[in-house]
């Protein structure tokens, strides 16, 4: 069991900069073993946050991407047709009666597993992400819930297949859809912000070690600024770092130097027609002038 | 450090004031309207075993991540917890509640000070729950009352807001329906094979008796374009509530208001907080009531949005009562060029509900060869006819 100093020393180590507060949940996620259920904008690290874990327990990650009609066939089990159909034709001289046909072809050997079945039948407990739960439908969220209450699947052909390990599990949402009420009492909660101005600079140097100390903090100062004014899409970090790039590249050391060059390069951080539209030269150059 | 402050053989006095102190502040963000029952109390304790309560500042955080289930408790768990454990005087801003006095008549629960959560705003009678259930009952009924009363005849606010909330419940169960009725339909193309194998068992292997998978029918790309103007005033609010419910439900719909110029309303509406989304609105919203240019806005439409939808599955609905100032021929234009885009275009006039109306307004008639489907909507029975022109 590991404590709560421990965690976020290793998140560190795994190269992601974590709150305090987080790796507190992190740790009660594990010891609770409850779900642990992160929100917020698009390109904040949620998903880097279940990637992170699986470093800090050295154990596999398995991935739930969900969407719109998302099904049991394809998050938990399928049976392999062809296989079985193969098997059916082969065994057919053979002259077996049908009812030992039927156990043959629906045993494990013709079972193909699905994240979630993945998750629960490993031999040590592995993060299970379930990636973006709002776009998934009701129904598929109902059916989640129990499985992560009871930690059990059944398989009408096979039976009941219990967990033999709990799985750590973090859900993200977007906010696309209201999740039900049963879902979020189930869950432990996050809600992740955008970074401050420190944890932001510290993220942009620990992935760009090259860059110079002055240039990542008038980076960071000046997407913390974008954030502020109203946006249609605001930049996330990825957008930070993508831009932080692309600067290196562009071999420029400073930000005031050049403001053409810089609204130039915003493409990496504004993604939208609006939004490049609503930062003219004279916002660039505003927000420029005020970098320290 | 490692003092376990739960060990009751050394600390038995501690040990139990604390327990106690825990459990009433889970109870009391339950009165607060957290989602916080028996489990989270036990849970609580084991937070507070697990962060140790000693360490400064770890017990905050762990309750946080354990008690909150949205963001807007997120953001009021601060206050919650710092007027329980340090007694900071923001009682306005917190429901104190009977229930989660568990009774301190030992002197150290006493001493600890802080807690004193003062008795404000509390409802006189009953607890929130039972104000609830009475909520939904009224709603209920008033549903058959008012289903085909015309929107413009709500007058009192208590009604208004009844109405408000059932038009987005509507919206949001249309989408559900939309669902459920493709699943329910017996033919198709392709074969399930899971069902058809299994059937084959009965025949020795033999896939005599084939089931068939339904396609999934892709659901409509909603577009709603809202007339906000002064000759619609008396519906406008009512209709972005609607807007409000389908962006909810589909996620991919957007909704823009218009009256002499043409503005998205889509995140506004997306605004899970109703006042928050009311502020917005209001920032907006410059303008409004004002005369309209129906021809203009859509044409704003064409050159700014249109683009983005795909003809296969966008349905577009306009809301208006057809009241034009710009030349019928240019709206003509406009919405031919929308229904080109579209696979289906929708005009939802109020007017039509009433009794004598005919759409003689030179804009709505030149709007009519363009219309796929042009329905009342000024009541909730009107509204909910919809759903089925929707799809096919």
């Amino acid at each position: 069991m590991t404590g709560e100093p421990e965690i976020h020393k290793r998140l560190e180590q795994a190269g992601y900069i974590a709150d305090r507060d987080l790796a507190i949940a992190l740790m009660l996620l594990s010891r609770l073993q409850r779900p642990l259920l992160v929100e917020g904008d698009a390109g904040v690290g949620k998903t880097e946050i279940a990637k992170a874990l699986s470093k800090v327990f050295d154990c596999p990650l398995i991935r739930l991407q969900c969407y719109e009609g998302l099904d049991a066939n394809s998050s938990v089990y399928e049976w392999n047709y062809q296989h079985q159909l193969l098997s059916i034709k082969i065994r057919e001289t053979e002259g077996n009666p049908a009812g030992e046909q039927e156990r043959h072809i629906f045993s494990e050997k013709y079972l193909l597993k699905r994240p979630l079945l993945q998750a629960i039948t490993m031999p040590e407990p592995p993060v299970l992400l379930v990636d973006e739960i709002d776009r998934a439908d009701e129904e598929f969220e109902a059916y989640l819930l129990e499985v992560l209450s009871d930690f059990q699947i059944s398989i009408p052909e096979l039976g009941t297949i219990r967990a033999s390990s709990i799985p750590r599990v973090i859900l993200t949402s977007n906010g696309t859809r209201d999740l039900s009420d049963a879902l979020r009492r189930r869950c432990l909660y996050y809600y992740l912000d955008y970074p401050t101005f420190d944890k932001e600079l510290r993220i942009v140097n620990r992935h760009l070690p090259d860059i110079s100390r002055q240039l990542s903090a008038q980076i960071v100062e000046f997407v913390q600024g974008l954030r502020e004014m109203d946006l249609r899409k605001k930049p996330g970090i990825a957008e930070t770092l993508d831009w932080a790039a692309a600067l290196v590249r562009l071999d420029i050391s400073r930000l005031d130097n050049d403001p053409q060059q810089i609204a130039d390069s915003l493409v990496c951080l504004l993604k939208t027609r609006e939004d490049r539209n609503a930062l003219t030269d004279d916002v660039v150059e505003r927000l420029v002038a005020n970098l320290g | 450090m490692n003092v376990d402050p739960f060990n009751a053989t050394t600390h038995p006095a501690a040990a139990d004031v604390l327990v106690r102190r825990i459990i009433e502040f889970t109870r009391l963000t339950r009165d607060n309207g957290f989602r916080a029952g028996i489990e989270e109390e036990l849970d609580a304790l084991r937070v507070a075993q697990h962060c140790g309560l000693l360490e400064q500042g770890s017990l905050r955080p762990g309750l946080r991540t354990l008690l909150c289930a949205d963001r807007q408790e997120w953001q009021r768990f601060d206050a919650l917890y710092e007027t329980y454990w340090y007694g900071t005087n923001r009682a306005s801003q917190v429901k104190a509640s009977r229930s989660a006095r568990l009774g301190r008549q030992d002197a150290l629960g006493d001493q600890s000070g802080g807690g004193r959560v003062m008795e404000t705003d509390r409802p006189q009678t009953g607890t929130a729950g039972e104000n609830d259930a009475g909520a939904a009952r009224s709603g209920a009924s008033h549903r058959q009352v008012s289903g085909k009363a015309d929107f413009r005849f709500l007058t009192d606010a208590q009604q208004l807001r009844e109405m408000e909330n059932l038009v987005e419940r509507l919206a949001r169960r249309m989408r559900r329906q939309l669902c459920r009725r493709q699943r329910l339909s017996h033919t198709g193309r392709r074969i399930h094979i899971r069902h058809s194998i299994r059937n084959s068992l009965r025949y020795g292997g033999t896939p005599l008796e084939l089931v068939f998978r339904q396609r999934r029918r892709q659901l409509p790309r909603l577009v709603l374009l809202l007339d906000v103007s002064r000759s619609m005033s008396l519906y406008s609010y009512l209709f972005l509530r609607f807007a409000r419910g389908i962006i909810g439900a589909f996620g991919d719909a957007e909704a823009f208001v218009f009256h002499t110029r043409l503005v998205s309303v889509t995140e506004a509406l997306r605004e899970r907080d109703i006042h928050r989304m009311k502020q917005k609105l209001v920032v907006l919203s410059a303008g409004w009531s004002g005369g309209t240019r129906i021809g203009e806005c859509l044409a704003q439409f064409n050159r700014q949005h249109a683009g983005r939808m795909q003809q296969a599955r966008t349905v577009v609905m306009i809301m208006s009562d057809g009241f034009d100032t710009g030349t019928p021929a240019f709206l003509a234009t406009q919405l031919e060029h929308i229904k080109k885009r579209a696979r289906r275009l929708v005009w939802l006039n109020p007017l039509l509900g009433r009794e004598g109306y005919e759409p003689l307004a030179g804009g709505m008639q030149a709007a009519l060869p363009w219309i796929d489907v042009f329905a009342p909507a000024h009541n909730l029975e009107s509204l909910q006819a919809l759903e089925a022109r929707l799809m096919n």
